[in-house]
């Protein structure tokens, strides 16, 4: 892949005191494109995500290459790091509710996000801040400004926080299960504002989700994780042909509208899917 | 197996109606869903039901007894709730022997020891887990032990607060297999909030859609299929989770 956005070779993330790494040598090039890493709790997609944006900083990250466009993640200081978080890579939390401050307005925090990478006047951010709200499709956007987030609802806040996230024009954007805390109604519109955003701007989305099935339409490749390797990758259109026992019964496991009512099949795990190589 | 019914269940936080006259009525041997947006009051209904939450008007009543007439110890034995969140749910200090012991000490049954086997086996858990502490167990096992603390006191009808939305689809599986087959084999009337219709269709002969404290309309689960729902909000929510499904 010429110019990708992120290569990570054989990247390992162990938390201090932990018996083993809770991610263990993932390798994947990321161009700008949508990647879905998929997996049960526990599996160490959070992680992995949280490892790109060097947010773990009691772990123990090793990898042979971490390569994000031409900064060096493992060896960039934080000095550099605080100019690359943010600004050209970001992340979208799962719950508006926690991950934004309860007491600023809403677009002070988008404009906050603009003011630290950007030298502007306060005007000129608010101007940029209200831009970005009616992009994400909020309806009077100069009002929803000056609104806290205890005023908002869960699928708008799940929209100001992609305007902030977004507002930098980042190259990369890992949005860490961004629709899980929304109501089904909400969710495809907010998927959809993301998705059309994410194409539009071509950045390079990582899409991390427990829901194999919403990744099969918002990504265009998916990596499959089991106790903390990827086990499987695929083009996410050709989902229905997995050929791994764990892919293949976290999509049975899942009921669906009209599928009957027998007994859902119960996935019966392998510990060699613990060690054996990816497929 | 007793029927549940609910006849003009209404309550008020201050000012603020946060149900209103909510009715309906679960069969014997049904399971009834409820689902609708957060804070639509799914979660309150049960609370009322429960007693959980006692300052509410109307009427809810077990094979006609009136859930408020009956002393704690009589509603316990009558019905039971299992919660959203395993992790929250169980004491983190008390060992598996204690959570499941002390409901049969309170209701003094006989026999704890075989009893709280039979529990364990009926969720199909291990005997040596009753001396197990619940950060040694994982979502799905707390969940089972959540559910095995309900039935232990031989209830009627069981209150299921989205039992599984804390899971993974994979232990959700387990779980939602568990619950059909107690109802199978102990005839459980069971409500079930949820917010996944996919979960109501599997599992639910029944279900109530609730928009703003109000029960919009009562379908029968084959509506979800073909979109039968004539309110208008419950013909959206449907049409987007089928919408959901059928992209996603």
């Amino acid at each position: 892949m010429s110019d990708p956005v992120l290569d990570i070779r054989n990247l390992s993330v162990r938390y201090a005191g932990a018996p083993g790494p809770a991610v263990r040598d993932v390798s994947f090039t990321l161009g700008r494109e949508r990647l879905g890493i998929v997996g049960e709790s526990g599996s160490g997609k959070s992680t992995l995500g949280r490892a790109l944006m060097r947010l773990l900083p009691s772990a123990e990250i090793t990898a042979e290459r971490m390569q994000f466009e031409d900064v060096d993640l493992l060896n960039a200081t934080e000095r550099q790091m605080l100019k690359v978080r943010g600004r050209r890579m970001s992340m979208i939390l799962q719950d508006p509710k926690f991950s934004l401050n309860p007491i600023r307005k809403c677009g002070d925090q988008i404009a906050e996000a603009y003011r630290t990478h950007f030298r502007c006047r306060p005007a000129e951010a608010r101007q940029k801040a209200v831009d970005m709200l009616e992009a994400v499709q909020i309806r009077e956007a100069s009002r929803v400004y000056d609104l806290y987030p205890h005023e908002v609802s869960g699928g708008m806040g799940q929209r100001i926080m992609i305007a902030m996230m977004l507002l930098t024009d980042p190259d990369l954007v890992i949005a860490d299960e961004p629709t899980s805390a929304l109501d089904v109604t909400v969710r495809l519109e907010v998927l959809r504002i993301l998705d059309g955003l994410v194409r539009e701007k071509g950045i390079g989305l990582v899409m991390i989700s427990h829901d194999l099935s919403l990744v099969r339409n918002f990504c265009d490749r998916v990596l499959i994780m089991y106790a903390g390797r990827v086990v499987e990758t695929l083009n996410a259109r050709e989902l229905d042909q997995a050929r791994h026992p764990y892919t293949r019964g976290l999509l049975a496991a899942q009921p669906r509208i009209a599928g009957g009512r027998g007994i859902l099949p119960v996935l019966k795990r392998d510990p060699a899917w613990e060690e054996e190589p990816a497929r | 197996m007793k029927p549940l019914s609910i006849r003009d269940l209404s309550v008020s936080f201050g000012a603020l109606r946060v149900l209103h006259d909510i009715s309906f009525d679960v069969r014997a041997g049904e399971c009834f869903g409820l689902v609708g947006e957060s804070g639509s009051g799914k979660s309150t209904v049960l609370s009322c039901a429960a007693m959980l939450w006692s300052q509410w008007t109307g009427r809810v009543e077990i094979d006609g007894v009136s859930v408020q007439d009956m002393s704690p110890a009589e509603r316990c034995r009558t019905l039971q709730m299992v919660f959203q969140d395993p992790y929250g749910s169980l004491h983190p200090r008390h060992a598996i022997r204690t959570v499941l012991s002390e409901p049969l000490k309170i209701q003094g049954f006989d026999n704890r020891d075989a009893r709280m086997e039979q529990a364990l086996g009926d969720v199909g858990l291990p005997v040596d887990f009753l001396d197990r502490y619940p950060h040694q167990l994982s979502g799905g096992q707390r969940q089972r032990v959540a559910i095995a603390r309900a039935l232990i006191v031989e209830p009627d009808v069981l209150l299921l607060d989205e039992p599984t939305s804390a899971l993974d689809v994979s232990v959700q599986a387990e779980i939602l297999n568990l619950l059909a087959k107690l109802r199978d084999e102990k005839g459980f009337t069971y409500i079930m909030v949820s917010h996944d219709l996919a979960v109501v269709d599997h599992m639910c002969d029944r279900f109530a859609v609730m928009q703003t404290g109000r029960v919009v309309e009562v379908l029968d689960h084959d509506a979800i299929s073909s979109n039968g729902a004539t309110e208008p909000y419950a013909r959206e929510l449907i049409a987007a989770s089928l919408e959901y499904e059928r992209i996603a």
